[in-house]
């Protein structure tokens, strides 16, 4: 099932470690804003429980950062090693936003998280929550960049292919930025990091609770960690990126395929709740289905009809004839530089370049594909729809839940008092569960854009380097193994700080570990 | 939009940036590789390792975006050399990578355990995690100044001839590496004079002692291989500065002697050299006379020299083949578009002063030595 060729094996290397940066990443993103909140309360206030919440939640922030910051750096310098031709074919266009990442975002998270944990005595209250607020702020940034180059593989706006360059090339940089698919990924994915770190302080917290340690500290963390919370479980859900989903050919396939929806349904189409999809027959067993409701939902409107896969593929098949003809003008302009029919032609039909690449999966040229070929690479364009069906409807089952979760816990913190001991065991239980819906939303996003690297101008099988099996495989096992001891030692020791508790953890000193003690 | 600055202005001023941007990691990050590099050898006891790890402590995380950010810009300004020379140095970037990660990790797990065989395990993958980078960062450039063993095709893929890791390990590679490994040891010794006390002051004072010869030494054997026994390569065809980017469109030749046909033709261009002789001996001089501040500065500008000279060397090449002389990638012919230099500078232009003023910022919070009685002090705050 699996093949063992460099592409491959880069496929699988760049999900693993993706994956894995994602274990980080959105807690990140979720605790340096309840860092925030909680020094900015104390600031205010100017009582210490709340600098001790911030120095004890900072210092889970702090082991969990630097397993951000370990595998964030593997994942910019893949796009070179093992995906060279895609940075040849569209780094003119992808490279901006993660340079401009750097420069804007990752500098200034960086610079300051050091005055973070080290500029306490240094600064004053005021300077150290300025400090506070900009990593907050600039692992935010972080992610809107990242999200606008991730938004362009999957709706690649504002980009015209340059023959003489033969790559792709940046159009207009305000498209890049306004991509609609990036706009409704970045909300998406910074909420559900948001949602991540309430979960993380509600559940700790929770643990704290239920053995009566650290009443006051773990009470007031709940609080901070419900409020913010349900706006960003609600968020997540109602500012969902399936929004995204109804932009451009291969963001309804995702959707088509997400759906289970292999034929074009009157609008608004139905919602699939249960059912198992059969790729091969191309039709669904057991479905339940509820009207209207996916219709709503994707196109906001009653009356916008949603393509479903078989049209969907009707339609590859028609641009890859037509790319067949820019393919064609592509290769004469080759040949002679100064052939101005030739430029022409694929000026009118380069849109639909990237299909007719579909083809040298099965020949080497293009243009001697047969009809049966074509209409092979046309079926190569569905993704596999069972994945992509279940991995949603777990992710967005998980979405509501977060919203009753915290609701209940919003519910409890208006009454100032947790106490209620199934609520706090569901609370510990809780803990897992983000992390399972983010990874099951990147695995949807990405998985989804299959067969493509870049929708519609770049096959995947087509952007990897010209390196070895025994390479990458070689990095493969590298990575692997050295960030799964990384991630037991991460968790190893996240167990130790909360065991140990805030007053402990910020005072070694102190004797008296049931109290938090002001200093 | 076009014509607000020609294309062959934007390609020179982009590979002005680069360079800043790699002098910029090698000063600022580099300071942070020499302190790992050293700390078997500067710190001995615990309290010792940890006042070398807390003088980088708050700024090593600020410094390695210097990195990020650099290969960034190649990715966004030059994706030609960003998809050749990483797919090219597969496993070097690997082990690269590997060890660059052992830094976050190590800073950060090393001290939540008092077990001496686990301090004493994090301090053995900080130390890896400062030599293999500065070796390999210098066998790179130095195979970039022989040529790789790479073609391009008609479809502008990449395609490597050669055998992976153990070709990058030759002779003249292995050198550079070796001139890099002493530059930056010896910036990170310059900067341990600067911001630490005790023990660990007085041994980094040695190593500047001898790190600044002896990157004195090995830089110009460096040089004079480069003029006597490497061949450089240099284009043969008309140059083109503001056509598209395409390498297949020129022709290039090795040559020997081409290394140096710059400096024939703009004596000025010497000044990239003699700024980085005269750095480090600067540098060494300064640190006698007690004057680490000073010597910070001039240890900074010996390694602003030793890279400028590699790119001056080189220019307009970026990355010669050795296999096919007009594949080569140069400033003329592997850079992004117009449109895309063009957004690039602009907010390069924007967020680099920015970033300028907020880094001294957190240099000047934190400013004074870091001894062992801070380290006894505050031990469960510091790293």
């Amino acid at each position: 099932m699996f093949d063992f060729d460099p592409m491959s094996l880069s496929r699988l290397q760049f999900g693993m470690t993706a994956l894995y940066h994602f274990l980080f990443v959105p807690l990140t993103l979720g605790l340096s804003f309840l860092l925030a909140i909680m020094e900015s309360v104390y600031v205010m206030t100017g009582r210490p429980i709340w600098r001790d919440m911030t120095q004890f939640w900072g210092k889970l922030f702090g082991i969990n950062f630097a397993m951000g910051v370990a595998t964030g750096i593997t994942m910019e310098f893949q796009f070179g090693t093992n995906w060279a031709y895609y940075s040849h074919y569209v780094g003119d266009i992808f490279g901006a936003p993660l340079a401009i990442e750097g420069l804007m975002a990752f500098f200034l998270e960086s610079s300051f998280v050091g005055l973070f944990f080290f500029g306490w005595n240094r600064l004053s209250k005021v300077g150290h929550l300025t400090v506070t607020w900009l990593v907050a702020i600039g692992s935010n940034l972080s992610a809107l960049w990242i999200l606008i180059a991730n938004g362009w593989m999957q709706n690649p706006v504002g980009a015209v292919f340059n023959p003489d360059t033969m790559r792709m090339e940046l159009a207009s940089f305000w498209e890049l930025l306004f991509n609609p698919v990036a706009q409704a990924k970045f909300v998406h994915t910074v909420s559900a990091g948001y949602v991540t770190g309430a979960v993380f302080v509600l559940a700790i917290s929770a643990w704290y609770l239920r053995r009566g340690r650290h009443t006051a500290f773990a009470t007031r963390s709940m609080i901070v960690a419900s409020a913010f919370g349900l706006a960003s479980a609600l968020s997540v859900v109602v500012l969902g990126d399936e929004s995204g989903y109804s932009v451009g050919e291969h963001q309804r396939m995702k959707l088509a395929a997400i759906e289970g929806m292999w034929e074009t349904e009157p609008a608004p189409a139905g919602f699939t709740l249960f059912a198992w999809p059969d790729q091969e027959k191309q039709e669904n067993h057991a479905a339940v289905t509820v009207p209207w409701a996916l219709g709503l939902i994707a196109t906001r409107s009653a009356d916008t009809e949603l393509p479903g896969i078989r049209e969907l593929v009707a339609k590859a098949e028609a641009r890859i004839r037509n790319g067949l003809v820019a393919y064609d003008a592509l290769e004469r302009l080759r040949a002679d530089r100064s052939d101005t029919a030739a430029r022409a032609a694929l000026a009118a039909h380069a849109a639909d370049l990237g299909h007719a690449l579909l083809l040298k999966r099965y020949t080497a040229d293009p243009r001697t594909a047969d009809a049966a070929t074509i209409a092979r690479a046309a079926n190569d364009v569905v993704p596999k729809v069972a994945p992509l069906f279940w991995s949603f409807r777990i992710m967005v089952a998980l979405g509501f839940s977060f919203i009753a979760l915290f609701a209940v816990a919003f519910w409890y913190s208006c009454r100032r008092t947790f106490t209620n001991p199934l609520f706090l065991r569901v609370c510990v239980l809780a803990l897992p569960t983000p992390w399972l819906a983010a990874e099951l939303g990147w695995f949807v996003a990405e998985f989804g854009r299959q067969p493509w690297a870049i929708d519609g101008v770049l096959p995947t099988f087509l952007a990897s380097s010209s390196i070895s099996s025994g390479q990458v495989l070689f990095s493969l096992t590298g990575f692997v193994l050295f960030y799964s001891s990384l991630a037991v030692v991460d968790v190893i020791l996240m167990r130790k700080y909360v065991r140990m508790g805030p007053a402990e953890a910020l005072h070694p000193a102190a004797s008296a570990p049931r109290t938090v003690p002001a200093a | 939009m076009e014509t607000l600055i020609d294309y062959e202005v934007l390609r020179l001023v982009w590979w002005l940036f680069l360079g800043v941007l790699l002098i910029g990691f090698a000063i600022m990050d580099g300071f942070d590789l020499g302190v790992a590099a050293l700390l078997p050898v500067v710190a001995r006891t615990d309290v010792e390792r940890r006042v070398a790890i807390n003088s980088i402590g708050p700024v090593w995380d600020g410094n390695q975006v210097w990195l990020i950010l650099g290969a960034g810009a190649i990715f966004a300004a030059w994706p030609a050399i960003y998809a050749s020379a990483f797919s090219g140095f597969y496993i070097a970037l690997f082990l690269v990578l590997v060890t660059l990660i052992l830094r976050p990790v190590g800073f950060e797990f090393r001290n939540k355990i008092a077990d001496p065989r686990w301090r004493g395990f994090w301090d053995t993958a900080l130390t890896a995690g400062g030599i293999v980078p500065s070796l390999v960062f210098g066998v790179a450039f130095g195979n970039l100044l022989q040529g790789v063993p790479f073609r391009i095709d008609g479809e502008m893929r990449t395609l490597y001839e050669g055998s992976g890791l153990f070709e990058l390990l030759n002779p003249f590679g292995l050198l550079a590496g070796l001139v890099s490994l002493a530059m930056l040891a010896t910036h990170g010794a310059v900067y341990l004079s600067l911001k630490t006390d005790g023990a660990v002051r007085e041994r980094a004072v040695s190593v500047v002692r001898v790190g600044a010869p002896a990157t004195i030494v090995l830089f110009a054997v460096a040089g004079l291989w480069v003029a006597f026994a490497l061949p450089g390569y240099a284009l043969v065809s008309p140059v083109v500065t503001d056509g598209p980017s395409n390498p297949l469109f020129k022709e290039a030749a090795r040559q020997s002697g081409a290394w140096l046909a710059n400096y024939a033709a703009h004596p000025w261009m010497i000044a990239a050299p003699a700024l980085g002789f005269l750095g480090f001996a600067g540098a060494w001089a300064a640190t006698l006379r007690d004057r680490p501040g000073t010597a910070f500065v001039l240890s900074a500008g010996g390694i602003a020299g030793i890279v400028a000279t590699a790119g001056v060397s080189m220019f307009p090449f970026l990355m010669p083949s050795s296999i096919v002389p007009s594949a080569s990638l140069t400033v003329w012919d592997a850079s992004s578009s117009h449109r895309t230099l063009l957004v690039m500078l602009v907010a390069t232009l924007i967020f680099l002063p920015i970033i300028l003023a907020y880094t001294s910022f957190v240099f000047r919070t934190l400013r004074g030595r870091v001894g062992p009685d801070d380290i006894r002090r505050q031990s469960g705050s510091l790293y």
